[in-house]
């Protein structure tokens, strides 16, 4: 066969999968919708706030409702080594945004 | 010049690349295979980040919109009894629609080494003795409904519940773990002290709102933290967003040498090559047709590996549940839910590692041709 | 009809060691006539053929081309006239190996946008003319010396080219198939084209074929008869 036909075929079987693949997630997306929306409203129902991912420590459980300034606890062979906190800083306008939240008192102390 | 013409000339084009291709077959063959499978890694960490992030997103997006912890000496501590009435009473909270106590807290189960969210949730009628458990716990424990178990408490105490009920396996994201009970039940098994609760929730109509209520209370009860509904999305989406980076981070020198190697093959010009050029050129080919010639080259390596690269992530992670990157890319957990994550994809960042696969390569393959291609044809004369 | 005047060609313009290897040509190339260029190693001869077939430019003078000066045209419209107007045979052939005799044929038409089957049909045919129709789809380099050539020919030819140019074509062939190139070569003017070729084999430059033999001489030319 010519080459160039060769190549026609390959890349059209080829684009045709990468659509595929979008439809395909379209429909996934659609077949798993009820089953989201049940999820969501389970976490309405019992006040859920974090997805249970990493069970082993509350940090981590629970990384959003974790205590403001302690880490290192909680299950025995739980040591800490997904300190994300330690390697970047939050970014500064989120600084600047929460600063009333973070326990600064606008009244000299 | 026709389109017909024009075409045809392309395809002609085509034909020679190829055949010039086919002529190093394993060479080519590997470099495409090491192309696609680059593509394949970076695309399946960023579908399956992206995804798990949005997923995370939209779940999390039904939950309170303020979560009030009360601290002492800087660490999380009940919420005495009186605390919530004086909110009531005390803070004028316009918007806040429902304000309610919650009491939850973990239980470290030594027979599977692993942590339970125990939770009484309050608008669930759970009949004492009894409980509602996540499907992490049906997979370790064995749990069935209609099933006895026993927890030995903090205190020492063995308490035993039936299983009233299993959550259900789709909502495993964010239920795997939880031991739902009554309220009672909770205390006893806790011995939590009467009146206390976890923390308090509350749902805020406005999200305009939601701020001025947080600095609103803070200001009334100084040792609260409210922790808001938007901090908890964004820590989610940093969390998953350190994880893909830190998977990036790891690619990168693989990425790096592949660059090396690719550039290598595709930048470097072999005499033999050189040579043909030349003879291209004498024969009639314009600088024009060889460039094209080679961008075909270029540009068909790879974004075929682009396409079978991408396609085969997807499949990687939609279909085959990520298996090959999930350790690194979940984490890890004794009790790991189970889920299938909805195909969320984000056509910037697929058009974004489009961009970079198929652009720098084809790029390079141009640089060398760009210079061979226009130096005079009757060098072929004088070999 | 190809017309130089005043041909003067350098290599290394301008450095230490810039070399003139043409100094002052004037000469007309007849139409449909075999020309030979003579002369020793270094006299100038390919130089001048190359600048013939406008794969180079002189550094001083004028080449016309059916009365037209070309020698200020962009290298774009020089490319046009070459694929259009002229053949080479190489000395060393200059085959894409890895590629089949018919595909080598073709490969100067890929410019042109032809339909591949039509160019395939024409190539056939041509090789079919020279008596390596057997051999057309055997990789070129599997060929040997006098079949490469041929080949060569059949790539000269396949734009249907008035001026065909040939570069020692006979270097390396052995006397048989010398005689055999003469032969080819008899043909192709019969059919009415204009050929110039290089050689300093007298097989070739004695033989009743061509018709005018231009002897060059460290870059000029001494003799034309």
């Amino acid at each position: 066969m010519r080459p160039a036909n060769l190549a026609l075929i390959v890349f059209a079987s080829a684009i045709g999968a990468f659509a595929l693949s979008f439809a395909d997630a379209a429909r996934l997306r659609a077949q798993s919708e009820s089953a989201s929306a049940e999820t969501a409203r389970l976490v309405e129902r019992l006040g859920l706030t974090d997805p249970a991912l990493f069970t082993e420590a509350r940090y981590t459980r629970h990384p959003t409702q974790a205590d403001l300034q302690s880490a290192f606890q909680d299950h025995p062979v739980a040591f800490e080594h997904f300190p994300t906190g330690s390697l970047v800083p939050p970014p500064a306008g989120i600084l600047n945004a929460y600063e009333n939240l973070d326990r600064k008192t606008a009244a000299p102390d | 010049m026709p389109m017909k013409t024009w075409i045809e000339k392309q395809r002609h084009l085509i034909d020679f690349t190829l055949a010039s291709l086919a002529r190093r077959k394993a060479k080519n063959l590997g470099l495409l295979f090491i192309y696609t499978l680059l593509v394949f890694v970076l695309a399946s960490v960023a579908l399956y980040a992206h995804a798990l992030r949005t997923e995370a997103q939209k779940v999390l997006a039904s939950s309170p919109e303020i979560v009030l912890q009360r601290l002492v000496a800087g660490r999380h501590d009940l919420i005495p009894p009186g605390y919530l009435e004086q909110i009531g009473q005390n803070v004028r909270l316009r918007g806040v629609q429902k304000m309610e106590g919650r009491l939850w807290g973990y239980y470290y189960d030594s027979v599977v080494k692993a942590n339970y969210t125990f939770m009484a949730p309050r608008d669930m009628q759970i009949p004492r003795g009894e409980i509602i458990v996540g499907p992490a716990l049906e997979r370790s424990r064995g749990l069935a409904a209609g099933n006895g178990i026993s927890f030995r408490s903090y205190s020492g105490e063995l308490h035993t519940f039936i299983v009233a009920e299993v959550l259900p396996q789709t909502s495993e994201l964010v239920s795997a773990d939880l031991v739902l009970m009554h309220e009672e039940d909770f205390r006893a098994f806790f011995k939590y002290p009467e009146g206390h609760w976890t923390d308090i929730a509350m749902s805020v109509a406005n999200p305009q709102e939601v701020r001025n209520v947080a600095i609103k209370l803070l200001s009334t009860l100084p040792d609260s933290r409210p922790i808001l509904r938007d901090e908890v999305l964004r820590t989610y989406a940093s969390i998953f967003d350190w994880r893909e980076g830190l998977m990036l981070a790891l690619l990168s020198a693989a990425i790096l040498a592949f660059g090396i190697f690719a550039w290598e093959k595709a930048a470097g010009l072999s005499a033999e090559e050189r040579r043909e050029i030349g003879i291209l050129k004498a024969i009639g080919w314009e600088t024009g047709d060889v460039i094209k010639m080679k961008f075909w080259e270029g540009l068909l390596v790879s974004l075929l590996a682009f396409l079978l690269g991408y396609v085969a992530a997807y499949l990687h992670v939609f279909h085959l549940d990520a298996m090959i990157f999930e350790p690194v890319l979940k984490g890890w957990a004794v009790l790991y839910p189970r889920f299938t994550l909805p195909p969320h994809i984000d056509g910037l960042q697929i058009a974004t590692l489009f961009f970079f696969t198929v652009f720098p390569y084809t790029a390079a393959v141009l640089v060398p041709i760009w210079r061979a291609a226009t130096t005079d044809p009757d060098t072929v004369m004088r070999s | 009809m190809i017309e130089l005047t005043g041909i003067r060609k350098a290599f290394n313009q301008g450095r230490h060691n810039e070399y003139w290897a043409l100094s002052g040509i004037d000469l007309a190339i007849p139409d449909q006539r075999v020309t030979a260029l003579r002369g020793p190693s270094g006299s100038g001869k390919t130089t001048l053929l190359t600048i013939l077939g406008c794969l180079a430019r002189p550094t001083e003078g004028r080449v016309r081309l059916k009365d037209e000066d070309i020698s200020g045209l962009p290298e774009r419209f020089l490319t046009e006239i070459r694929r259009r107007t002229f053949g080479f045979i190489f000395q060393q052939f200059n085959l894409i190996r890895g590629l089949s005799a018919l595909e080598n044929i073709i490969l100067p038409a890929y410019p042109t946008g032809q339909p591949r089957q039509a160019l395939l049909e024409k190539a056939e045919a041509l090789l079919a003319g020279v008596d390596l129709g057997q051999r057309r789809d055997a990789q070129v380099e599997w060929l040997s010396g006098g079949e490469q050539q041929r080949v060569a020919i059949c790539r000269a030819l396949i734009n249907d080219p008035e001026i065909l140019i040939a570069d020692e074509p006979t270097a390396n062939l052995d006397t048989k198939l010398s005689k055999e190139f003469l032969g080819i070569l008899e043909k192709l003017a019969d059919q009415g084209r204009t050929i110039v070729l290089t050689s300093h084999d007298p097989l070739v430059v004695d033989s009743a074929v061509v018709d005018f033999v231009v002897t060059l001489r460290d870059g000029r030319i001494v003799d034309a008869k």
